[in-house]
């Protein structure tokens, strides 16, 4: 079986160098070059995790900010991006702690679900589920199933598999250690894939534990 | 090789993050488990539809009005050395 393809790799790493050089020299085209590049990302990290627009837009704006007004702190030792990424997930983390004060947000908890790792319905999908379904359709879907995850679960996966992070970029971004991002990050694919067999399974497939 | 070593191992396996002889170890148990075999082709698939479906896009006209407001607020405040 093969495996994942790995995408979304950043632009060239010498060109986002110069460009971070720049704007630590103070130029401000070089600095919105860098917005440009990365906002999009951004935008989906914070959305992800708040599960808010407007907390998204937030997010965006002071994670920015942020990144601008601490580059002369910022001392290139680890990419940029993976720099903003931090800023941008203690960001939004800190804006789902505002919305929900009554639960306690952390990506350091080690969490416990009722639905943990071992899968409970082993169900065939169809070849093409996502068909099944029109964009909109499928766009709640996954956005509902997600938003079901607990956060330390689904920050992990956004960076690791939407955003396209390596491990050990997601855990300097998580300041997290490298086996905790794999942990969470399999207990965060294997809980998706439990909570999309209902909109995916296929009709002729048996159910069962082993 | 049983079913919860071969979970245990499955990230590793997707992301081809694994040495040869343990792969040959979890290819040898999906030739014969069925279960095992379709928890990792649906988790797999499960990443590849998060990965493709453009979820959360940053709309044109946004994209712009936020970029205008950072650029601005940034304008207005100095870099903290």
């Amino acid at each position: 079986m093969p495996t994942i393809k790995q995408v979304n790799e950043p632009e060239p790493a010498t060109e986002e160098l110069t460009l971070v050089t720049a704007a630590k020299a103070g130029d401000m085209g070089a600095f919105e070059e860098l917005v440009k590049r990365y906002d999009r990302n951004v935008f989906r990290i914070a959305q992800h995790i708040t599960q808010n627009r407007e907390d998204a837009e937030d997010v965006v704006q002071d994670a920015f900010l942020k990144a601008y007004q601490n580059l002369p702190n910022f001392q290139m030792q680890s990419k940029f991006y993976t720099w903003l990424v931090r800023i941008a997930v203690n960001e939004a983390l800190m804006k789902l702690r505002k919305r929900r004060p009554e639960r306690f947000v952390s990506l350091d908890e080690d969490v416990k679900t009722e639905e943990d790792s071992m899968p409970r319905e082993i169900a065939d999908w169809n070849p093409n589920p996502e068909q099944q379904y029109d964009q909109a359709e499928l766009k709640d879907i996954l956005g509902k199933t997600i938003n079901g995850l607990p956060p330390s679960f689904r920050t992990v996966f956004v960076l690791r598999d939407v955003e396209g992070l390596s491990t050990e970029e997601t855990a300097e971004a998580l300041d997290l250690s490298i086996p905790a991002v794999k942990s969470r990050l399999l207990r965060a694919r294997l809980q998706l894939r439990e909570r999309l067999n209902k909109y995916f399974k296929s009709r002729r497939s048996g159910d069962g534990n082993k | 090789m049983t079913c919860r070593d071969f979970l245990k191992e499955l990230t590793d396996y997707l992301d081809d993050a694994i040495d040869t002889k343990t792969k040959a170890e979890l290819e040898d148990h999906l030739q014969w488990c069925h279960n095992c075999y379709v928890i990792c082709n649906t988790t797999k698939k499960t990443i590849e539809i998060y990965r493709e479906s453009r979820l959360y896009e940053l709309p044109e006209d946004l994209r712009g009005r936020l970029r205008s407001a950072i650029m601005s607020k940034c304008g207005k405040k100095e870099p903290t050395a």
